[in-house]
């Protein structure tokens, strides 16, 4: 069967989303949150290099670099979400592989940053 | 959609050396690409021979010098043949730029001739812009306004006139958007350096008051964001335009509505 839409119908498909500028500005805010904050991370590796279990958790065990550590988390995870979505939306095509690409994205953050932010609580808290 | 290797009707072979014209010293090697929907074969590289002393600077002169004087079959857009019209747009050396303002001496070896990457090709060097054309008819490139029309004209200060200064240029050529990743990939949703500058054009025009409705227009993960200022646009403009500062404009323009 020829193909009689018009060129226009096809670009204006269903309109705009009216979003895309939330995801934009998102991203840049947790890129400079995340600035000062990888360095504060690398800097802590470094200085807890070769340290003990116990010399480890008592690093940790300062509420000052505890909490640090728990924003550290949830900004990187939050920028790679974020990142990754825009890679899945740049990258695939079919509808269903996409959808299902950017709920398991979703899910993996949240399950990294829930394993992360337990084993951080112990480390800080637990007995 | 991502495509790392062509579709096996579309892997080019090599093609016909033609005969280099007779008595002729000063010669220039040509490589060029082509394809036919006529036939059933793959697209080939020709090679033809083009006699420098009998033929003018730029590549667009070797090409009519090929289609006039060795093989007329070569089939090519071409109109105002001094960078205005936006028609020889085509792939030379690797980068997207217009064959009447190239000159050949800007290139070492044979020339190599392709049309415009990732578009669909009618025939040889001629691609299909039925979708571009589309895209740039749905950002609504006119002057539109609500207040009651003056008797004479829509006035404009020259400093806001200078705003236009760096995008009215703009050819519409399409070397920019089809030199694009994103715009390869997502070409259907996304509208592409060229069309987003023309978008900028009229969201920055002291006259027009639709400003609203063209951003509200552009709003959209894929027909705006899908810009990840890899900066192709701007660096294979003939024009010598910046699509990519057009663009991070537009997003400064949706972010500063909304803080």
């Amino acid at each position: 069967m020829r193909d009689m839409t018009t060129p226009l119908k096809k670009v204006l498909g269903y309109g705009s989303a009216h979003e895309g500028t939330d995801h934009f500005w998102k991203q840049r805010v947790s890129a400079i949150a995340n600035v000062p904050l990888t360095l504060f991370f690398v800097g802590l590796v470094v200085a807890l290099n070769g340290a003990s279990y116990e010399e480890t958790r008592a690093a940790l065990a300062n509420p000052f670099v505890g909490l640090l550590l728990g924003l550290t988390l949830f900004a990187v995870l939050y920028h790679m979400r974020l990142g990754m979505q825009s890679i899945i939306e740049d990258y695939l095509h079919n509808e269903g592989v996409k959808l299902l690409a950017l709920m398991l994205n979703t899910f993996f953050t949240i399950l990294i940053g829930a394993s992360a932010l337990y084993a951080l609580i112990k480390l800080t808290l637990g007995a | 959609m991502v495509e790392l290797a062509l579709p096996r009707n579309s892997k080019i072979q090599e093609g016909k050396i033609w005969p280099k014209p007779e008595g002729a010293t000063n010669l220039r090697e040509y490589r060029i690409y082509r394809w036919s929907p006529d036939d059933d074969q793959n697209p080939h590289m020709d090679t033809y021979f083009v006699d420098m002393d009998d033929c003018g600077p730029m590549v667009l002169d070797a090409l009519l010098y090929i289609k006039n004087k060795i093989d007329p079959t070569l089939t090519l857009r071409r109109s105002c043949r001094e960078g205005i019209c936006g028609s020889c747009a085509m792939n030379i050396d690797g980068a997207n730029t217009l064959a009447c303002t190239k000159g050949a001496d800007e290139i070492k070896g044979p020339v190599k001739v392709y049309p415009l990457p990732h578009m669909e090709v009618i025939k040889d060097l001629v691609p299909d812009l039925t979708n571009f054309y589309a895209q740039h008819a749905s950002i609504q490139p006119w002057l539109q306004t609500v207040s009651p029309e003056p008797a004479k004209e829509w006035l404009q200060s020259h400093e806001d006139r200078q705003k236009l200064d760096g995008l009215y240029e703009c050819i519409l050529c399409a070397c920019c958007s089809t030199s694009c990743p994103s715009y390869w990939w997502n070409g259907d949703r996304y509208l592409g350096p060229a069309v987003l500058l023309q978008a900028y054009r009229w969201l920055i025009d002291s006259r027009d008051e639709a400003t609203g409705e063209r951003l509200d227009n552009l709003e959209d993960p894929f027909r705006l964001y899908r810009c990840h200022t890899i900066m192709n646009c701007t660096q294979t403009c003939p024009k010598g335009l910046n699509p990519a500062k057009a663009i991070a404009e537009i997003k400064k323009m949706m972010v500063e509505r909304r803080v």
